[in-house]
């Protein structure tokens, strides 16, 4: 059985004419300890109401969620969440907003202890100085890397990450892409990110799950990242299989999303894509 | 501001200040053409035309300023205490029926915050009571309480309480989901989520309402002591008006606003001190 299992995942809203509308349905997928797998889809796929469920934060219509062996019932410091909006406590310094995690992790620690263990994961993150700064005195990047600090300082079983750089400009998001990446080799850290990015998610993904538009949306192939890791920003483009698996991911995105259908006979597990060229 | 915009203001407030002073002062000099009735009325009366007539000029005012204001705590039986002393009774009263109020109103608050049912279902009772002014419950207050201090403590009580409770529910129940959220994960107990979380983010709104509310008792409690009487700056100014010592009313007047603003500024003060910029 893998570190986390999802299985049958289905959620269902009811619509304005009473039909329910089913937004995914029959959402299977298995991550592994230590992998990094990202979701790409477009919006209005479910893609944040999965990684709501898998955090806890929702819940499911059909199908069950299995981290550990033990089925997700309700947020749990065993994961921990970086929101797409950072959601930080703007009453509270860098410090004190990871410290606020911290202590629920550590009720019994001492402040002496709290503050070390914050102290680590803030200079991890690269920012050491920038303690006792509101997050109203950062810029959106520092911000973000608040919001990992703070998932991270709490040593979670894995870590979810709905879109964390989507507000950031693209030199910021490739300076934390890429501190995210060293962070990830060095804890060998279980992730489950969502992106609308396909080069951010070749850099950080060791598969990506692609998927089809909604309602009723799935998960319409699984692409496994070939690049060896670990892989770099500056010559990841150089690699022979980037085009080749960045042209299927571009592709999926751009024509097969649309026109995958769950009821042609094409979902099985030569849908599984191993991209080796 | 600039330095230069700050010294324009108060220059042009000074400006603005003599112009008014001087205006008065105009209007309230004595009249010199006083009829002869009216100075054989005088006469009868045993006293100079000038005591009597008209409002008193700034500078009668500044006297009667300096009068109150050298000897603030004098007490020569009840009706004739210091300013001081009339003072400390209204803001005693105030302090108590406001302090009781933010007791009730903040936890209340809370619940009608957080629950959706108990706001649908305590809203109409709000909705009602608030409108009421807060002398129309007077009666009652005396009535039941039958002791006048308290009844006037009562009344700034149940007016403060309406908007310290409608903004804190606000407040609570406007706290952003995602703030939330965070304290979900983090598995966050209840009680501690109440304090660190929902308190802060609610804070800014709950002390609007708490600063409404202190310049409603403010203005309620002069009209309080009006009606019950006895002690207070409320009663001071009627008190000075049955004698018709205009002069001690103006100047009561005076010291109402000016307590009134310093309160205001107090709590101004401490609602920056939990603004948070988001």
């Amino acid at each position: 059985m893998a570190f986390l299992e999802v299985q049958g995942l289905s959620k269902i809203y009811p619509a304005k004419d009473g039909k329910p509308v089913p937004v995914f349905e029959d959402v299977d997928f298995a991550i592994e300890q230590g992998e990094f797998v990202c979701v790409v889809g477009h919006s209005g796929c479910g893609k944040t109401t999965i990684l709501n469920i898998l955090a806890g934060l929702d819940t499911a219509s059909e199908g069950v969620v299995i981290m550990d062996r033990r089925e997700v019932a309700g947020p749990s410091l065993d994961r921990g969440v970086v929101f797409q909006g950072h959601a930080l406590l703007p009453w509270l310094t860098v410090m004190k907003n990871i410290a606020f995690a911290v202590r629920s992790r550590w009720p019994e620690w001492d402040r002496i202890q709290v503050g070390l263990h914050c102290q680590k994961y803030i200079d991890m993150v690269g920012l050491t100085g920038a303690e006792h700064k509101k997050p109203a005195e950062l810029s959106g990047g520092m911000k973000q890397r608040v919001g990992i600090a703070r998932a991270f300082a709490i040593q979670p079983k894995m870590l979810l990450l709905d879109e964390p750089f989507g507000a950031l400009d693209a030199l910021t998001r490739g300076v934390i892409q890429d501190e995210l990446l060293k962070i990830c080799a060095a804890t060998r850290q279980t992730v489950f990110m969502i992106t609308h990015d396909v080069d951010e998610a070749l850099l950080l993904a060791d598969r990506i799950l692609l998927m089809s538009n909604g309602p009723r949306a799935a998960i319409a192939e699984t692409v496994e990242n070939t690049m060896a890791a670990p892989r770099a920003r500056h010559n990841m483009h150089h690699d022979p299989q980037y085009y080749p698996i960045r042209n299927h991911l571009v592709d999926f995105l751009v024509n097969r999303s649309k026109r995958w259908d769950r009821d042609t006979p094409q979902r099985t597990a030569a849908n599984v894509v191993h991209l080796r060229h | 501001m600039s330095s230069r915009d700050f010294w324009g203001a108060t220059a042009l407030s000074l400006l603005f200040l003599l112009v008014l002073l001087g205006v008065w002062h105009l209007a309230t000099l004595p009249r010199q053409q006083a009829s002869a009735a009216n100075d054989e009325y005088a006469k009868l009366m045993g006293k100079g035309a000038k005591k009597t007539e008209g409002l008193p000029t700034p500078a009668q005012i500044g006297e009667t300023a300096w009068k109150h204001l050298s000897d603030p705590f004098y007490d020569h039986g009840s009706n004739d205490k210091g300013i001081g002393i009339q003072l400390a009774y209204s803001l005693g009263r105030v302090a108590l029926g406001y302090a009781l109020a933010i007791l009730v109103a903040v936890p209340l608050g809370f619940l009608i915050g957080m629950s959706p049912l108990m706001h649908r279902a305590l809203d109409p009772f709000i909705q009602v009571l608030k409108p009421i002014s807060p002398l129309a419950w007077m009666p009652i207050a005396l009535y039941t309480i039958k002791d006048s201090s308290v009844s006037g403590v009562f009344v700034i009580f149940i007016c403060s309480v309406w908007p310290v409770l409608i903004n804190t529910a606000h407040g609570v129940a406007s706290v952003r989901r995602d703030w939330l959220n965070v304290a979900r994960t983090l598995e966050v107990k209840p009680l501690r989520k109440a304090f660190s979380v929902i308190l802060p983010a609610a804070a800014p709104t709950i002390l609007t309402g708490m600063r409404i509310s202190m310049g409603i008792a403010w203005l309620v409690i002069v009209a309080a002591e009006m009606l019950v009487g006895g002690t207070g700056i409320g009663y001071f100014v009627w008190n000075e008006w049955n004698n018709l010592n205009l002069a001690n009313v103006i100047f009561a007047i005076l010291t109402i606003g000016v307590v009134g603003m310093a309160l205001d500024l107090a709590i101004g003060r401490l609602q920056k001190l939990v603004t948070y910029v988001d």
